[in-house]
């Protein structure tokens, strides 16, 4: 009997629009760069209230400048926020990402710093950022039945115990979790390269596998039109190398365990898109750790398992990332970073099935408030996926 | 004590899961797939996490890993050995 069925509930807070966020932030938000500074002295005054800076949203255009505003409206609307307060250095797109946000019905205002100055600005905003603070203070979590937990993957910094114990670990949740009518989401679409046939075969039905491998298809011309060598140093990584993985067939093979046994790839969406049913979605991604979780974030997941071999210690401002290693090393020389240990399925002490459920029950306390490790050290990568040059 | 671990009954690889490894350690090897254990002695040094040769293999054969082609030998191996980048390629890029 698995730790999770249709009963189980945990703890979370229901916004406007009836999703269900794990955390309860208030977000001091940058349209761009130039609105770093005054976001983070809002953040300074305001305890309480969170600035994620970036380092874009200047002069970007076409599909790119679409990313970046569905990227920064996705992160304002993820269930994990409970209000924003937006900065930008002009009124025009700063509006843009407030009128986005405003749609969940959650409380959202905007700055523009020209004419104002940071002072002024500062000042306006930290006065906006203190009553939301204080309003958001005094949300209570409420029992929420387990299929509203919208959960994200991606690995990082794997090596070969990945593809043995912490990838498959994450495939036996996923497994159990998908019969109960979860959102759930993988990606990274390079990282399939060796094994796309197999999430093909896996695909719920023929549009959706001529959903994926168009996906597929496409991110494989953009390595083609690039690259200056067969990527060995990049794809894999050099952490992956001295890990142990020698290919990016291998990596791949690995990467796919995170999908179970089981469960069917039942959507695909882009970069940052909302998926429109529950089930386990596609989403075409940078295989980039921040990038890929930042993607997650914005695409409106609550919660994320990361399993690492070589000691990846990502983190992300709003989405709380699980990290499951399974190689003894990595749990012995770096364990502060390690949320689920199942190094002992490598030795046989434990099988993937008691694996997945120390998983879930990691996933449920997370869910109800117990911070992971990257939240307790502090690690917060916001990282915008860009497609070309700025204009 | 399980030294190595494969996947499938037709990997080519293992994969070592412990640390000190070294020439001429004597090795247990798990079979994921069948719930089975292999022997095998270890000809070089090989650290955690990276592949042991199950068999002899020469440059052009395809490696299998999961049941699956991982890329193709590009330098000799021999059973024991270390199988990494030194001697292995990917097909792909």
């Amino acid at each position: 009997m698995s730790v999770v069925s249709k009963d189980t509930t945990f703890l979370g807070y229901r916004r406007e629009n009836g999703r269900v966020g794990v955390r309860n932030f208030v977000v001091v938000l940058p349209l761009d760069d130039l609105s770093n500074a005054a976001a983070e002295a809002v953040a300074h005054n305001i305890k309480g209230a969170l600035a994620i800076p970036h380092p874009y949203g200047r002069l970007q255009f076409g599909a790119d400048l679409e990313l970046h505003f569905r990227t920064l409206i996705g992160a304002g609307c993820n269930p994990n926020v409970a209000a924003v307060v937006v900065i930008g250095i002009e009124d025009g797109w700063t509006k843009k990402v407030v009128d986005g946000i405003a749609a969940t019905g959650k409380p959202v205002v905007g700055f523009g710093i020209e004419g104002h100055g940071d002072h002024d600005t500062i000042m306006r905003a930290s006065k906006a950022a203190r009553d939301y603070v204080q309003w958001a203070s005094e949300k209570q979590r409420e029992a929420c039945p387990i299929a509203e937990l919208w959960v994200s993957t991606k690995c990082g910094e794997s090596d070969t115990t990945s593809g043995c114990g912490a990838n498959p670990t994450v495939g036996n949740a996923f497994d159990k979790l998908h019969p109960l009518g979860n959102y759930l989401c993988f990606g990274e679409t390079t990282e399939l390269t060796g094994g796309e046939q197999i999430v093909a075969a896996r695909c719920a039905n023929d549009e959706v596998r001529r959903q994926f491998m168009f996906m597929f298809d496409r991110y494989q011309k953009v390595i083609d039109r690039h690259k200056t060598s067969d990527l060995s140093d990049s794809q894999p990584t050099k952490g992956n190398i001295a890990g142990g993985l020698t290919t990016i067939e291998e990596k791949a093979l690995g990467n796919i365990q995170k999908i179970g046994k089981v469960c069917t790839v039942d959507g695909v969406i882009d970069k940052a898109e909302t998926p429109t049913h529950p089930g386990l979605w596609f989403m075409d991604s940078s295989s980039a750790a921040a990038e890929m979780v930042t993607l997650c974030a914005a695409s409106g997941y609550a919660v994320h398992f990361f399993p690492t071999g070589q000691g990846n210690v990502i983190g992300n401002p709003i989405l709380p990332v699980i990290k499951i290693c399974a190689n003894p090393r990595t749990v012995r020389l770096m364990g502060e970073h390690i949320d689920v240990d199942t190094s002992g399925l490598l030795q046989r002490e434990i099988n993937l099935d008691q694996a997945g459920d120390q998983l879930l029950e990691c996933m449920l306390r997370t869910a109800n408030g117990r911070l992971t490790a990257a939240e307790a050290l502090g690690h917060r990568e916001f990282v915008l996926t860009r497609l070309y040059e700025s204009a | 004590m399980i030294h190595c671990v494969l996947h499938d009954a037709g990997d080519t690889v293992a994969v070592v899961v412990v640390e000190g490894v070294s020439a001429g350690t004597a090795m247990t090897g798990w079979v994921m797939d069948d719930d089975r254990t292999i022997a095998l002695e270890a000809r070089q040094d090989i650290p955690i996490g990276h592949k042991v040769a199950l068999k002899d293999m020469a440059p052009g054969d395809t490696v299998v890993k999961y049941g699956i082609d991982m890329g193709k030998v590009v330098a000799p191996i021999r059973r024991g050995e270390h199988a990494h980048v030194h001697n292995i390629k990917t097909k792909r890029w």
